[in-house]
C-alpha cells in the first residue's frame, strides 16, 4: 500500500466521512486517491483557514473530530490561525499536512516551511513522519490524541515520497497508544468533599464550561438531572453555552464581561462556586483579587493543568465530566440527597430579585433596527426549528448572539471563544451545514468579521450548502468603536469600514440571495424570506451604528461593578484597568 | 504521573498537602522530566518555558533507556510555589512526556553537574591552581606548560566556588554540563 493510499485507509478506519481541504503540490497523491473512491467526501474551501475553522463547526457540532487536508508552506501556515483556535477552545481536529519530500527538507525548497516547528505551541502534539511504515500508525495515534483527555488539534506532516512509497499498513486496533490515557474518574474522595460542601451550602451557584459539552451529551443530561435535583442556579461561558437549556427554570444566563446581571452577581456573592468544565478565563474572572469573594470553590475538570491554573480552589476533582457527575449523583442520593433547602430557597429570592433588574432590556426603535432586536425576532422566528445551529463571528454582534439567542441543547452553538477569531463564522457555517445537511444553519456575523473568511461563500454555492449568513451591519467595528469610547476619549482610529461592498450583488455574484433590511417594520418579513429561501442567503442587517453592548465588566474590575445599558459610560475604566485587554 | 501535583507519598490527610502554594515567594526546584526521545521533544519543552514566560536555570538532556527509546530531561526552575505547580502540570500534559518528578519535594535527592575549566598561568598562580584543584578534588585532564583544563564534578554550589577561586589564578574558560539529578534511596 502507498502512503497516500494508507492516509485514505486510516481515514475510514477512523469513521472519518468528510476532509475539509485544499490541494497543492506535495499532497498530490492524496488528492489522487480521493478521487479514487467514495467513501470520504472531500470539501473543497477557498482557503486554508476556512477548512480548519469548518472541520472546528463540523467537530462541535457534532462530537466528531474534524479532518483537514493541505498543502505544505502557505497550505500549512493558512492553517495555523484555526489549530490555535482549536487549541484555546478544546475542539478535537485533525490536519494533515504535505510536506516537500524528506531528501529537500531543510533545503528552502519550494512551498517548504518548517510545518512542526511553526505548529508545535498552537496544536496538542504533532508529527513530521519521515517513514512510510510508520505513516497509519501515526494517524491512528493522532485521533485517539486529538479525541481523548481535553480534545485538541494535532497534525501530520506528510513528505511527499513518503505519500509515494509503499510500506506496511498498521490497522486502527494495533497502533500503540498506551501511555496517553488520561484519567476520567474523578477521586471519590475529593467528590465527596464537594457533595459535603454542597449539603451544607447556602447560596451556590453551577458555573459551567465548553467541558460539558465536550465531556458528550451523556455529561449534559446529568448536569440537567443534578440541577434538577438539587435547585442550584446555573450559569454557563460562552463556550458551554446550551449545556443547560436556556428555558430552563434554574438558567441565570452567560456570566463575565458580557454576562447577566444575575449571573455575575450570583458568582460575586455565592458561598460555593462549582466550576464544571470552565477554566476561569480572564473574560469570567474579572479582576482577580475581587473574584467571588466569600466563596469555597471546587473545580471539575479534566485537565491537570486548568487546576489551580489562575484561581486557587478548595475542591480539586481531575476527571471527565460525565463520569464525575455520575459519581457525584451517586454519592449525593447515597447521603440521602441533602441540600439546605430552606437557604436555597432564600437564595432564589435574591437570584429573583436580580433577574428583575432585567439587564438585557434596551431602548428599542420604530425607526432604526437595533442590533438587539434583529437577534431577538431572529430567535422568536427559529427557535421552534428542531434543528437550529448559530455560529457567530467575533465583536459586538456575539455578544448579543450569546445574550438573546436561547440555546436548548449541546452543539447547537459554535463560536471562537478563546482565540476570538474574526472570520470563524462564515467557514464554521459551511462545516456546520455539511454535517447537517438538513439543519437550520445560520451565521450571526458582523460587517467587518463577515469579510475576513467571506471567500467561503463560493463554498457554499459549490456544495449546494443553505447556510443563512446574518449581517448585523452597523459600518464599524463594533467592540472596537466601543471601547474606544469608553476607553480611548471616543477618538475612533480605524475601528470604521469605509467601502463596504454591497452585501446583496455580492451574494449575487456569488450565487447566492441577497436580502437587506434597514427598516423595523419589514424585519419579521425578511427574516421569514431568508429562512424560506432553499439556498445560501446573505442577510444585510442595517441596524444603529452606534450601539454599545451591555451589560459589561469594565476591565479591572469586578462581578459587582457592572456597567448597565442605561448608565454612564464616562471613566468606567480607570487607568489600571486599561492595560488590560 | 500524579496530575494533580500531590507530592509523592502524600495523602489527603499528609502534612505535605499544607505547603503553601499560594505564597509569592521564589523558589527553585530541579525536574525530572521523562520523555520520549523523539525528534522535537527538546524543542516542545523549551517552547512550554519561553512560550509561557517560566525560567529555566538549568537544563540537561540525554537517552537514558534505549529499550523505550526515553531520554530524562533535568530541568532546574525558578518560580512562586503555583508557578512551580502549574509548570509540572503543563508538562505533565505533554504527549511526549511519560512523567514528571520534582525532586525537589520529592524527598532527598542528589545533584551534580561536571564541568572542565582552563586556567592559563605560570609560577606562583600555576601552583597555586594545582594545589586549589586538589582541595576541591578537580583531575587535570589536560595540560601544557602554560596552562591546565581541570575536571571537577559537583553541586553547582561547589562549582562556583571552584571558579571564583581559578578566577585571579588565570581562569579563561569554563564548560559546563548543566545539572543531573536523582532520588536518594530506593
Amino acid at each position: 500500500m502507498t502512503g497516500a493510499q494508507m492516509v485514505i485507509q486510516a481515514l475510514k478506519d477512523q469513521g472519518v466521512d468528510t476532509v475539509f481541504g485544499y490541494p497543492g503540490g506535495a499532497v498530490l497523491p492524496i488528492y489522487d486517491e480521493i478521487h479514487q473512491q467514495s467513501d470520504i467526501n472531500h470539501i473543497l474551501v477557498r482557503h486554508e483557514q476556512g477548512a480548519t475553522h469548518a472541520a472546528e463547526g463540523y467537530a462541535r457540532s457534532t462530537g466528531k473530530p474534524g479532518v483537514v487536508l493541505v498543502t505544505s508552506g502557505p497550505g500549512a501556515t493558512n492553517a495555523v490561525t484555526g489549530m490555535t483556535d482549536a487549541l484555546m477552545d478544546s475542539i478535537p481536529m485533525i490536519v494533515l499536512t504535505g510536506q516537500v519530500p524528506t531528501f529537500m527538507i531543510g533545503s528552502d525548497a519550494f512551498q517548504e516551511a518548517d510545518t512542526v516547528g511553526i505548529t508545535r505551541p498552537c496544536t496538542k502534539h504533532n508529527w513530521l513522519v519521515r517513514e512510510t511504515n510508520k505513516l497509519s500508525e501515526t494517524i491512528h495515534q493522532a485521533f485517539h490524541i486529538a479525541t481523548s483527555g481535553r480534545p485538541g488539534p494535532v497534525l501530520i506532516d506528510i513528505p511527499k515520497d513518503v505519500q509515494f512509497a509503499t510500506g506496511i499498513y498498521t490497522p486502527k486496533e494495533e497502533a500503540r497508544v498506551k501511555h496517553y490515557q488520561p484519567q476520567v474518574k474523578g477521586d471519590l474522595s475529593a467528590i465527596t468533599e464537594l457533595v459535603e460542601l454542597m449539603e451544607k451550602a447556602e447560596r451556590p451557584v453551577f458555573y459551567t464550561g465548553g467541558g460539558v459539552i465536550n465531556s458528550g451529551i451523556k455529561a449534559s443530561k446529568l448536569l440537567r438531572d443534578l440541577t434538577k435535583a438539587t435547585d442550584f442556579p446555573v450559569t454557563s461561558t460562552l463556550m458551554g453555552l446550551g449545556c443547560y437549556p436556556a428555558s430552563g427554570k434554574n438558567w441565570l444566563g452567560m456570566l463575565g464581561m458580557h454576562g447577566t446581571y444575575e449571573a455575575n452577581l450570583a458568582m460575586h456573592g455565592c458561598d460555593l462556586l462549582i466550576n464544571i468544565g470552565a477554566r476561569f478565563d480572564d473574560r469570567i474572572t474579572g479582576v482577580l483579587e475581587k473574584f467571588s469573594p466569600n466563596s469555597k470553590k471546587a473545580h471539575i475538570d479534566i485537565d491537570a493543568s486548568s487546576i489551580n491554573k489562575v484561581i486557587h480552589v478548595d475542591v480539586p476533582i481531575l476527571g471527565d465530566i460525565a463520569h464525575v457527575l455520575e459519581d457525584l449523583l451517586k454519592v449525593w442520593k447515597s447521603r440521602g440527597s441533602k441540600t439546605n433547602s430552606a437557604a436555597i430557597k432564600t437564595w432564589w429570592v435574591q437570584l429573583d430579585e436580580w433577574r428583575a433588574r432585567k439587564c438585557l432590556s434596551y431602548k428599542n426603535s420604530d425607526t432604526i433596527i437595533k442590533p438587539q432586536y434583529a437577534l431577538e425576532r431572529l430567535e422568536a422566528l427559529t427557535k421552534d426549528h428542531p434543528n437550529r445551529f448559530i455560529t457567530t463571528e467575533v465583536g459586538q454582534h456575539q455578544m448579543w448572539a450569546a445574550q438573546y439567542l436561547g440555546f436548548e441543547d449541546p452543539n447547537r452553538w459554535m463560536t471562537s471563544g478563546g482565540l476570538g477569531t474574526m472570520g470563524y463564522g462564515v467557514p464554521a457555517s459551511v462545516g456546520v451545514q455539511v454535517a447537517h445537511p438538513d439543519g437550520l444553519v445560520i451565521n450571526v456575523a458582523g460587517d467587518a468579521s463577515w469579510l475576513m473568511n467571506m471567500q467561503e461563500m463560493g463554498t457554499c454555492t459549490q456544495y449546494n450548502l443553505p447556510a443563512k449568513q446574518f449581517i448585523l451591519n452597523n459600518e464599524r467595528l463594533g467592540m472596537v468603536r466601543q471601547w474606544q469610547q469608553l476607553l480611548h476619549g471616543e477618538r475612533y482610529s480605524c475601528s470604521w469600514s469605509d467601502s463596504l461592498p454591497d452585501f446583496v450583488k455580492l451574494a449575487e455574484a456569488f450565487g447566492a440571495k441577497g436580502i437587506q433590511c434597514s427598516d423595523p417594520q419589514n424585519l419579521d418579513d425578511a427574516i421569514m424570506e431568508m429562512l424560506n429561501y432553499n439556498g445560501p442567503v446573505i442577510f444585510d442587517c442595517l441596524v444603529e451604528k452606534h450601539e454599545n453592548c451591555f451589560p459589561m465588566i469594565p476591565s479591572g474590575k469586578a462581578h459587582n461593578e457592572m456597567l448597565m445599558g442605561d448608565a454612564s459610560v464616562e471613566g468606567a475604566i480607570d487607568a489600571k484597568g486599561a492595560v488590560m485587554v | 504521573m500524579n496530575s494533580l501535583n500531590l507530592e509523592k507519598g502524600s495523602s489527603k490527610k499528609s502534612a505535605y498537602n499544607l505547603r503553601n502554594t499560594t505564597g509569592d515567594t521564589i523558589e527553585t526546584h530541579t525536574l525530572a522530566v521523562l520523555v520520549d526521545n523523539e525528534a522535537g521533544v527538546l524543542a516542545r519543552v523549551i517552547g512550554l518555558f519561553s512560550g509561557r514566560g517560566y525560567n529555566i536555570e538549568s537544563l540537561t538532556v540525554a537517552e537514558t533507556n534505549h529499550v523505550d527509546n526515553l531520554s530524562r530531561i533535568t530541568i532546574v526552575t525558578t518560580g512562586t510555589p503555583s508557578v512551580i505547580v502549574q509548570i509540572k502540570a503543563q508538562l505533565a500534559r505533554m504527549v511526549a512526556v511519560h512523567d514528571v518528578h520534582d525532586l525537589t519535594v520529592e524527598g532527598p535527592s542528589i545533584e551534580r553537574e561536571l564541568a572542565m575549566i582552563k586556567v592559563v598561568s605560570k609560577g606562583d598562580n600555576r601552583v597555586e591552581a594545582l594545589r586549589t584543584s586538589e582541595i576541591f578534588r578537580a583531575s587535570v585532564v589536560d595540560t601544557t606548560l602554560e596552562s591546565f583544563v581541570f575536571e571537577i564534578t559537583g553541586t553547582p554550589e561547589k562549582i562556583d566556588a571552584f571558579v571564583e577561586l581559578m578566577t585571579p589564578l588565570g581562569l579563561v574558560d569554563v564548560a559546563r554540563t548543566g545539572i543531573a539529578a536523582i532520588s536518594r534511596g530506593l
